[in-house]
């Protein structure tokens, strides 16, 4: 009935069929899926890409010009890449760059090893082993702020837990935060202490995925424990190695929280300072704004480096 | 069972010392382990209540003696961080509220409505990038856009009329504001995570029903969602609560009247000719108390918050 008065209508008035037609698309789209759930995501989402993207943009065009402190705006009439070169030619920015690297690589491999280590033991089916990850776990719920007024006091000279208990096997004491030597060493371990638990969580979820099967079946062939967890078991952890790696990077180049909070406002040591806290630095107490953002935008290609393969490898293996 | 005796040498011989050694092995790993991750919080637990003469003079992780103890250490953190401790309470509830809801829309018209996998792959992939972006890398455009495009210190200048404002105020609104802007991103991997694992029928159900896409979310995702409602709460306070870098960069002086927690912190004590360990202490746990609680009551939606992050 419906569609015979359709075709009627249709041929009796062929001019605006198409108008009719286009009306009607419209209509349909107004009551698409796009449009009705455009409210659900597309506010968040710009609220997310003004701050980050507009953020970076604008980040990107200050660092062009030769913008110093705020009395008056940035001069954009005048671009140009020597906040770029200044950086380049600085031996302040290699130093930090250098820091930031090994910061990043050895803190990374050592919480990866040793979250992994935690959770092939906790996965060893012990007891507590909920009450245990709890603990584990803790220095994870603190803040930055908070950790490095607990570690100052544990490297201190003279009372620090770590020189007391160093004099009971006979070593130290040492001067871990004075020492130029030993500085950044002391301050990626406590951010092991901080995120190791972070990466036994992301293993032991990984560990607890795989069945349980495979670790009898090779225990039937006669492979060691050992064996078994190098040959079998590890090499299927890969996909959660990749993220807690990614996420430790990040976190690693975050760590201006803990360097600025340990050693005091602006004056974090040259052996531990690292691009973020040079930034910050330039930014906000010598006012040196252009400068400062072309420092964050190397620190941002530096950390898009390590996400963009990232992003990547997760596609390839479907995972997003 | 005759036999069990005959070979009970030989049983004991390899029985017992694989099994008893590993396990005592284990059991004394996973002990150093948990004595490793306590030891600088129970030590600073100590420190905060011993006196000045009890920190110099006793080991670190020993508790004080009844002459060594004090609590003034917790009274003086009090005194200093009572106002960070409020205005890090009513900057981190609201905008833990603001993102949490709107990464839970954003996930839902990301993952339950389907309008063209391409678009909304690359919407997903742009909101990634957002979540591992460093900080520092917007903070002149920040502090830039807070004070000289959009001051809101000028714009709301009536409301500091009022007794109990203060100017400053206005830049813990514009904290609360900015961690809205950059806690989405995360909320919405996290509820994604979640709403992937949900069944479609029920959506395709309801879809079938005549129910519009609002009402889909009103009335079956939302009340779905509850259980990942409370994890990424739990880890967006920790987060907002925790953070550092912002306040730095927003409020700036700790001995502004819109100083957060971690802000006043980070400089408790500077100014005395030593550093005072036991004030120190006091205070690191004091702002750590919400965090702390949030964590004992919550630490398995905590985990699950980090898992999922993964």
């Amino acid at each position: 009935m419906a569609s015979s008065q359709d075709t009627v209508s249709g041929s009796r008035n062929v001019e605006s069929a198409s108008e009719a037609d286009w009306r009607a698309r419209l209509v349909a789209f107004s009551k698409s899926d796009f449009v009705r759930s455009f409210p659900f995501w597309f506010v968040p989402f710009s609220v997310m890409a003004l701050g980050v993207y507009g953020g970076i943009g604008y980040n990107t065009l200050i660092s062009l010009t030769d913008y110093e402190g705020f009395n008056q705006g940035p001069d954009f009439t005048q671009l140009d890449f020597e906040m770029y070169v200044q950086a380049m030619n600085d031996p302040w920015v290699w130093t930090t760059g250098k820091n930031t690297f090994v910061l990043l690589i050895v803190f990374t491999t050592v919480t990866m090893l040793l979250g992994l280590f935690l959770a092939i033991m906790l996965d060893r089916g012990i007891r507590f082993k909920e009450q245990i990850q709890t603990i584990y776990l803790l220095p994870m719920a603190l803040s930055f702020v908070v950790t490095a007024q607990f570690w100052l006091w544990m490297y201190n000279v003279n009372n620090g837990l770590v020189n007391t208990l160093l004099g009971v096997v006979g070593l130290g004491p040492f001067n871990w935060i004075g020492n130029p030597d030993l500085v950044l060493g002391a301050v990626i371990f406590a951010l092991i202490w901080q995120f190791s638990g972070y990466a036994m969580i992301v293993f032991l979820a990984g560990l607890q995925s795989l069945p349980d099967d495979q670790f009898e079946a090779a225990q039937v062939d006669g492979a060691s424990i050992l064996k078994t967890y190098w040959r079998v078991i590890i090499p299927q952890l890969k996909s959660s190695s990749v993220s807690a790696a990614v996420v430790l990077m990040i976190f690693a180049l975050k760590a201006f929280t803990f360097l600025f909070s340990m050693f005091g406002q602006y004056r974090v040591p040259k052996a531990t300072d690292i691009l973020a806290t040079l930034m910050v630095r330039e930014a906000f107490k010598l006012q040196n704004w252009a400068y400062a953002a072309a420092i964050a935008t190397i620190l941002l290609l530096m950390a898009l480096a390590v996400i963009a393969p990232y992003l990547h490898y997760q596609h390839k293996q479907g995972s997003l | 069972m005759a036999k069990a005796t005959q070979s009970q040498d030989e049983s004991f011989a390899d029985i017992l010392p694989e099994l008893d050694y590993w396990k005592i092995g284990l059991s004394l790993i996973i002990t150093i382990f948990f004595a490793f991750f306590i030891a600088p919080i129970w030590t600073g637990l100590v420190t905060s209540l011993k006196t000045s003469q009890a920190v110099t003079f006793t080991t670190p992780f020993v508790p004080p003696g009844p002459d060594g103890f004090t609590t003034g250490n917790w009274a003086r953190a009090y005194q200093n961080l009572a106002t960070g401790f409020v205005n890090s309470l009513v900057m981190t509830v609201p905008s833990t509220i603001v993102s949490v809801f709107l990464g839970s829309t954003a996930a839902y018209g990301l993952t339950l409505v389907d309008w063209g996998d391409r678009a909304q792959f690359t919407v997903l992939i742009l909101f990634l990038i957002g979540i591992f972006i460093p900080y520092q890398a917007v903070l002149v455009p920040l502090s830039d856009f807070w004070i000289n495009i959009f001051p809101l210190v000028e714009i709301l200048a009536p409301v500091w009329e009022l007794s109990f404002m203060q100017r400053e105020h206005a830049r813990l609104l514009s904290l609360t504001i900015t961690h809205v802007v950059y806690g989405i991103p995360l909320c919405m991997l996290l509820f994604r995570g979640y709403y992937l694992t949900l069944s479609d029928e029920l959506v395709e159900a309801a879809k079938i029903d005549g129910a519009s896409i609002a009402t889909i979310y009103r009335r079956i995702v939302l009340p779905l969602s509850k259980p990942m409602i409370g994890v990424v709460f739990i880890y967006q306070f920790t987060a907002i609560w925790n953070e550092f870098l912002f306040s730095l960069t927003l409020i700036g002086s700790s001995s502004s009247p819109a100083a957060t927690v971690t802000l006043v912190l980070s400089g408790l004590g500077a100014d005395l000719s030593g550093i005072d360990y036991g004030l120190r202490m006091a205070g690191a746990l004091f702002a750590a108390l919400p965090t702390l609680i949030i964590y004992a009551l919550f630490a398995e939606q905590f985990a699950k918050g980090l898992a999922s992050d993964a």
